[in-house]
């Protein structure tokens, strides 16, 4: 069976990850990693794996991208990078799905609003952040329902599954978070919390869920909404377990989640790490099979006008 | 050759910061009326108190369904009492993660003249932003290193050495869970005066769980601490903060400088702060708690909160979040594990009164 081919920008933990879940993919092909360290360990596991490589970083592999047919590449370095590994990219006909904050693209959390990102054919998406990924289904579960004013979500993730990238821009990871829980959650306003905890043997990614409603909450419908949203995450993340609630308290709605990773590279616990990976080669698969049914065609975008 | 605490301190000077408008906050679930909170700065300001910190009791942003809401915002509070503050230089609490860098810049346009940069005790690195921002501004910064009992004293010597490399001019040990017994302050106190640049200041905020607000202060200021956290009737988290007008009171007797008129101080305490409260922070057995398992203090009046709803003893959840290692900021972990606990104890879900026998 045909399947669309994929490039990953950074050879890192997030990159490699990524690679184990293609390489399992029906939809999707890994043929290329990138990276810009010769003596990366990912690379060399790549090209172990049958994976072509540069460590030239996306010019590397720019003379390559149309004889080895690439369409989807995934980025997973830096916000500071991205915009150029972007516009190269995008200048050759392929689609970008952006893991990175720099979000150039429109925000994209799979089961809320990939359907509607596919029939806009856009050319790059961002997958906002972990906590985003793991909450904002959550948050739409209930503005799905009824009109929320406000949502919150606290998201703690093991201290040894933040890397120094996120330590040092811990700012705009949490107001990306906050403005995607408003933007693509559904919310009047959104705020996110990040808690960093330490815990030996490592926590796993825990993630609470407040919304509150404009009107007194219709407990039945918001229940069964919650269950459904979260078996459409399960399709991609199967650790994504509901630990209590929804309870009820007024107009306050509480939903108490953990997220258990696959555990494919990165260990289990770091399901903050697993659900951006799943998510992306979700949003891949789902664009690959739009693309080999011949309902979406990926266009060159002209140089100086991608983004 | 043994030698005295008052030995130790003598002549020294000291410079205390009080924190009823902020730590004291959470005594008050985050409603006090700024007229209240004007009376009070204004009482500290006169009393000689050299840093007044008010914010939410989470610190910048933190009002929230998750910590409770603030009656005001923490820019009504700050336009109000910076103003009348004539002496004092008025704080802010930031918590990365928590605070973003706009209500820093906030706090500064409103006058705030310091703040306090705050990580758990292994994640300093957080705060290398908005420590940065903190000097950009010309806030005299401080990183503030909480539930220090819970990392080696080495590892939180390397933590203190990181936020002074991103120019904090000051580092704290925090004591948030007031589990410590003075040596174990005075290790770690000691190993950070040691490793630390001279011109580094050194600070302590305890909590008063176990008693042990005043002693550990002095152990603190014996080992090498120049700023000492306190609160006027020791309002604050859990049994409250070491409370400042005995600290000063005892640090006067012990030939300290620290330019505050105890009598005044002790006027602010009973006149002011006491009357916002029936029952003001003490070591009841949920306080005692906090202080003897480890857990950090705010997660009382929540915990509490949630023996009501669910009919799980407060103690028993905060037992169980502190082996589960939860940390500052993880309040919503405390309905979670009560709705927990409920369910494996038979006491049933949701509003349920349950049966105490049964716990």
């Amino acid at each position: 069976m045909t399947k669309v081919k994929c490039a990953i920008i950074g050879p890192g933990n997030i990159g490699t990850d990524l690679l184990y879940k293609l390489m399992r993919s029906d939809v999707l092909e890994p043929v290329w990693m990138v990276g810009i360290d010769p003596e990366s360990e990912g690379l060399a596991r790549a090209a172990d794996m049958g994976i072509k490589t540069s460590a030239e970083g996306v010019d590397g592999m720019l003379p390559h991208v149309l004889e080895d047919g690439v369409q989807i590449a995934f980025d997973a370095t830096s916000a500071y990078v991205h915009a150029e590994n972007s516009r190269k990219l995008n200048e050759l006909g392929v689609l970008m799905i952006d893991l990175t904050p720099a979000a150039i693209g429109p925000l994209c959390v799979p089961p809320v609003n990939l359907e509607e990102l596919i029939s806009r054919s856009v050319m790059n998406v961002n997958m906002v952040t972990c906590a985003g990924q793991a909450t904002i289904p959550m948050v739409n579960a209930v503005s799905r329902v009824q009109t929320v004013d406000y949502a919150e979500i606290i998201a703690t993730v093991a201290s040894l599954s933040i890397g120094p990238g996120t330590r040092k821009n811990i700012d705009e990871f949490t107001r990306t978070t906050s403005a995607a829980v408003q933007k693509v959650g559904g919310a009047g306003s959104g705020k996110a919390i990040v808690v960093i905890n330490p815990a030996e043997p490592p926590l796993m990614m825990r993630d609470t869920i407040y919304c509150e409603t404009a009107e007194t909450p219709d407990q039945e419908a918001i229940t069964k909404s919650v269950h459904e949203m979260i078996e459409q995450v399960q399709k991609y993340v199967p650790g994504y377990r509901l630990k209590n609630g929804p309870t009820f308290d007024g107009n306050k709605v509480a939903i108490f989640l953990e997220v258990e990773g696959l555990g494919d590279f990165l260990p289990k616990y770091a399901g903050n790490l697993d659900i951006m990976t799943a998510a992306a080669t979700r949003t891949a698969e789902m664009f690959g099979t739009e693309i080999l049914a011949g309902r979406m065609e990926l266009k060159a975008i002209a140089k100086g006008l991608a983004a | 050759m043994t030698q005295t605490m008052e030995s130790q301190i003598k002549g020294k000077r000291v410079k205390l910061h009080d924190m009823c408008l902020r730590d004291g906050m959470h005594s008050m679930r985050h409603q006090i009326p700024v007229e209240k909170m004007v009376e009070i700065a204004s009482g500290l300001d006169a009393a000689g108190v050299p840093l007044i910190q008010v914010t939410h009791g989470d610190g910048l942003g933190g009002s929230s369904l998750n910590y409770g809401r603030g009656m005001h915002s923490d820019e009504e509070y700050l336009r109000a009492v910076v103003p009348v503050v004539k002496n004092a230089k008025v704080s802010v609490l930031h918590v990365p993660g928590i605070g973003t860098l706009d209500e820093l810049r906030m706090a500064a346009d409103c006058g705030a003249g310091c703040v306090h940069v705050a990580t758990h005790c292994t994640e300093a690195d957080v705060a290398e932003q908005h420590v940065g921002l903190g000097r950009e501004l010309g806030l005299d910064t401080v990183g503030f290193l909480m539930m220090a009992h819970m990392t080696p004293v080495d590892a939180l010597v390397e933590q203190a050495l990181l936020m002074e490399s991103y120019g904090a001019q000051t580092v704290y040990c925090v004591d948030s869970a007031g589990y410590m017994l003075p040596d174990e302050v005075t290790a770690r106190i000691g190993s950070m005066r040691e490793a630390l640049q001279d011109e580094t200041e050194i600070g302590f905020h305890g909590h008063h769980n176990l008693g042990m607000g005043v002693a550990n202060s002095l152990a603190a200021i014996a080992s090498g601490a120049t700023r000492i956290d306190g609160s006027a009737a020791g309002f604050g988290a859990g049994a409250g903060n070491t409370p400042l007008e005995v600290f000063a009171a005892v640090l006067d007797r012990m030939g300290v400088d620290t330019g505050v008129d105890t009598f005044a101080l002790m006027d602010v305490a009973e006149d002011s702060v006491l009357p916002m409260m029936s029952k003001p922070p003490r070591a009841d057995r949920d306080s005692l708690t906090l202080g003897y398992a480890g857990v950090y203090s705010t997660f009382l009046y929540p915990a509490k909160d949630c023996e009501r709803k669910y009919g799980v003893p407060a103690r028993d959840i905060l037992v169980e979040l502190g082996r589960k290692r939860m940390i500052g900021g993880q309040e919503d972990m405390i309905e979670d594990t009560a709705l927990t606990m409920a369910k494996d104890r038979g006491l049933m879900g949701h509003n349920s009164k349950g049966d105490k026998a049964l716990a």
